[in-house]
């Protein structure tokens, strides 16, 4: 097609060709083998299976079967139907824990998704030194979350609380310390700011990931059919980063019900049982108290709401009708 | 609708310069294609004109109003994105209600100008669908149909074509020329290809390197390109380009061998470093012309087209007739000198009176 064409006639100066062909292979049994669809799936389930029974199925199945025991430590039980429940039924701590397992992950994920949402936007316009903020954001992640705790509890402390510090010595705005984890309400807030503080980072870079999944020339298209700032949020951002909320939702909602080396590192579930969590308190009646059959029970009276968690996420994250079908970019 | 005036419009991302002073005056109701290599700033000037880019020096009015400082909004421009920007979450009407919605339009209004829209792009059927569920060339359409609702002063189409298959796009671009002759809205089109340029455009734009390199309707571009770069950019197959010199009133190509006639409005002196050009529809077969010795022949059908090497020249035909000559044969050639064109060595700026 173009003006330039090859300079020579081309194939003059090629050394001649060889006659070499493919040979034929002829496999061995255990290549045959390894060819053998059947063989392959089984084979590779068996691991897997194996591995899920071990470590899944059997401590799942022993957790149950012992929450209708009363096996205490050190000497096996025997079944005793729904005892551990009837008795839970009237135990006030067991609803203290209930009430607050709530709480804590009601309060804490609408504050981590509020703080997170908007830390992801803002993380998602052209801030200077974008990767250096991103690295910090995670930071609170990484850390180990015992090592967190600790420092939590040292900023919560009754005598030297950063915090009660800044306020009384720095500021002057108080005239007396906070006693953050001695009375029942401030104990269960500091714990609610600690995961907070905890969880952001997972709930910011999650949606964050979910805003670059936007194409911009959506938002240029916005600009041009007349979006403000807010309807570009509220009718492009939104509806689009609804699938990956749904799924970041779900599971920040399992990890903060189920939360336990936070709580259990800074308060322990005090003071008088307030902070109690159903994970900490299930630890606390199985292994320190050693009534392993009524700590089992309360662990079980958890998994109704991670069903009900569950099944939220499963209507939630049926797929929308839009998302059907082929992309558009 | 609106004239649209580019006054001298540079851009800068950060320290390097993409644009280099560019203008073009563009009459109400026409339909103007920017064309161009990919990378030469196109795409830059077209959002610069939409208020997606802001402008670095120069000015851009429509409708005889400065636009610099006016927000995209408020420009009365429509855009088709190359990717069509349609969005997902919502089906054809909606794309197609969503800048009435947000004015605020009343709801007969609405329903109104989509259907006239889906009436005119036949998309009734398609009403319900979101933009997953549509083809390529649908979701084309869907695009034009958001834009055409809004009675915008000013259509802009970024590469709207370039997604879609080749037979699509000959359609497409029917369509797209139709719609304009129907609504008259001026329009500013960007594309890499020269064909759809050629075949869409009242005026051309060729763009090269963040340069204006040529303005001027297809066929004025095609006889009469200003410089070297528009005539190989213009055309296809493209124009014969052989470098040498002026010699004894013809020309005379670098690495030897016979000479070509000089147009007769050439306005070279002798000794003096040019470009030949002349187009391989040009050229025909003559007993006593210059040899060529074929190195490919490709048949199309319609005509045949000859690659051959005429001395150190390597040169193209487009011929009507059938070609008897196999490759290694040698064919006798004569372009029309009338048509060919010569440019100079240095600046490729065009050398013929005309
Ligand atoms: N946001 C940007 N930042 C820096 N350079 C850019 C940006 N957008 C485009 N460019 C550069 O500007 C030049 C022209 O781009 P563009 O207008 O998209 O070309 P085209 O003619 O292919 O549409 C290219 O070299 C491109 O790399
Ligand atoms: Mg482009």
């Amino acid at each position: 097609m173009s003006a330039s064409s090859p300079s020579a006639p081309r194939g003059q100066d090629l050394p001649p060709a060889t006659n070499w062909r493919r040979p034929q292979i002829n496999q061995g049994w255990l290549a045959r083998l390894l060819d053998s669809k059947t063989f392959l799936i089984i084979a590779c389930l068996t691991p897997a299976l194996g591995l899920l029974m071990v470590f899944l199925t059997y401590p799942l199945g022993l957790g149950i079967w012992l929450a209708f025991t009363d096996t205490h430590i050190g000497r096996g039980g025997v079944f005793v139907g729904f005892e551990n429940f009837e008795s839970l039924w009237y135990d006030w701590v067991f609803w203290g824990a209930v009430f607050y397992t709530v709480f804590y992950t009601t309060v804490a994920t609408v504050l981590k998704f509020g703080l997170g949402l908007w830390l992801a936007l803002l993380l998602n316009e052209n801030v200077p030194f974008k990767s250096l903020l991103r690295a910090i954001i995670l930071l609170p992640w990484i850390v180990p979350t015992v090592l967190s705790a600790i420092a939590f509890w040292w900023m919560f402390d009754a005598q030297f609380s950063i915090i009660s510090y800044i306020l009384v010595d720095v500021l002057g705005w108080r005239d007396t310390y906070i006693d953050f984890l001695g009375t029942p309400w401030h104990a269960r807030w500091s714990l609610v700011f600690a995961n907070v503080w905890r969880g952001i980072p997972f709930v910011a870079i999650s949606l964050l990931a979910g805003l670059q999944t936007i194409s911009p020339s959506l938002y240029e298209a916005a600009l041009l059919d007349g979006a403000s700032s807010w309807q570009r949020f509220t009718r492009i951002t939104a509806p689009l980063l609804m699938p990956i909320l749904a799924v970041v939702l779900t599971f920040s909602v399992l990890f903060t019900f189920t939360d336990f080396q936070l709580v259990y590192a800074i308060t322990r579930g005090g003071p008088i049982n307030s902070t109690h969590l159903m994970a900490t308190l299930a630890f606390q009646r199985g292994i320190p108290g050693g009534q392993l059959g009524e700590g089992a029970a309360i662990a079980v009276s958890m998994i109704p709401f991670l069903i009900l968690a569950t099944l939220f996420s499963y209507f939630a994250l049926a797929r929308r009708k839009w998302q059907q079908g082929e992309a558009n970019d | 609708m609106a004239t649209v005036d580019i006054r001298d419009v540079r851009k800068n991302f950060g320290s390097t310069a993409i644009l280099h002073g560019v203008n073009v005056d563009i009459a109400d109701g026409e339909f103007v294609v920017l064309v161009g290599p990919s990378g030469c700033g196109k795409s830059t000037l077209l959002r610069m004109i939409a208020g997606l880019e802001n402008i670095s020096g120069g000015e851009v009015s429509i409708g005889g109003r400065v636009v610099n400082d006016v927000p995209p909004k408020d420009r009365d421009i429509a855009m088709v994105f190359q990717n069509y920007a349609l969005y997902p979450h919502m089906t054809v009407r909606d794309n197609m209600a969503f800048s009435m919605k947000l004015a605020k339009a009343p709801a007969e209004v609405m329903e109104n100008e989509v259907k006239r829209a889906a009436r005119i792009l036949g998309l009734e059927a398609l009403l319900d669908r979101y933009p997953r569920q549509l083809s390529g060339g649908q979701r084309q359409r869907v695009a034009m149909g958001r834009a055409i609702v809004r009675h915008p002063q000013v259509f802009l189409f970024d590469e709207p074509l370039s997604n879609l298959d080749a037979k699509l796009r000959v359609q497409m671009r029917a369509e797209i020329k139709d719609l304009h002759q129907r609504l008259k809205t001026t329009t500013i089109y960007v594309t890499h290809d020269q064909i759809e340029a050629m075949t869409m455009a009242d005026k051309i734009v060729v763009m090269h390197g963040g340069h204006v390199e040529q303005i001027g309707a297809p066929l004025e571009l095609y006889d009469r390109p200003a410089n070297v770069f528009v005539a190989g950019f213009i055309g296809s197959p493209a124009m014969n380009l052989l470098p040498g010199v002026v010699q004894g009133g013809a020309f005379q190509p670098d690495g030897g061998g016979p000479a070509w006639p000089l147009p007769p409005d050439a306005r070279a002196s002798e000794g003096q470093r040019a470009t030949y050009g002349f187009r391989p529809e040009h050229l025909s077969l003559l007993g006593e012309g210059i040899p060529v010795a074929v190195t490919l022949i490709e048949p199309t059908g319609s005509e045949t087209q000859v690659s051959g090497r005429a001395g150190g020249a390597s040169v193209t035909g487009a011929f009507r007739e059938r070609i008897t000559a196999r490759v290694g044969e040698t064919i006798h050639v004569m372009p029309d000198p009338a048509l060919a064109h010569l440019f100079h060595g240095e600046t490729g700026q065009r050398l013929n009176a005309a």
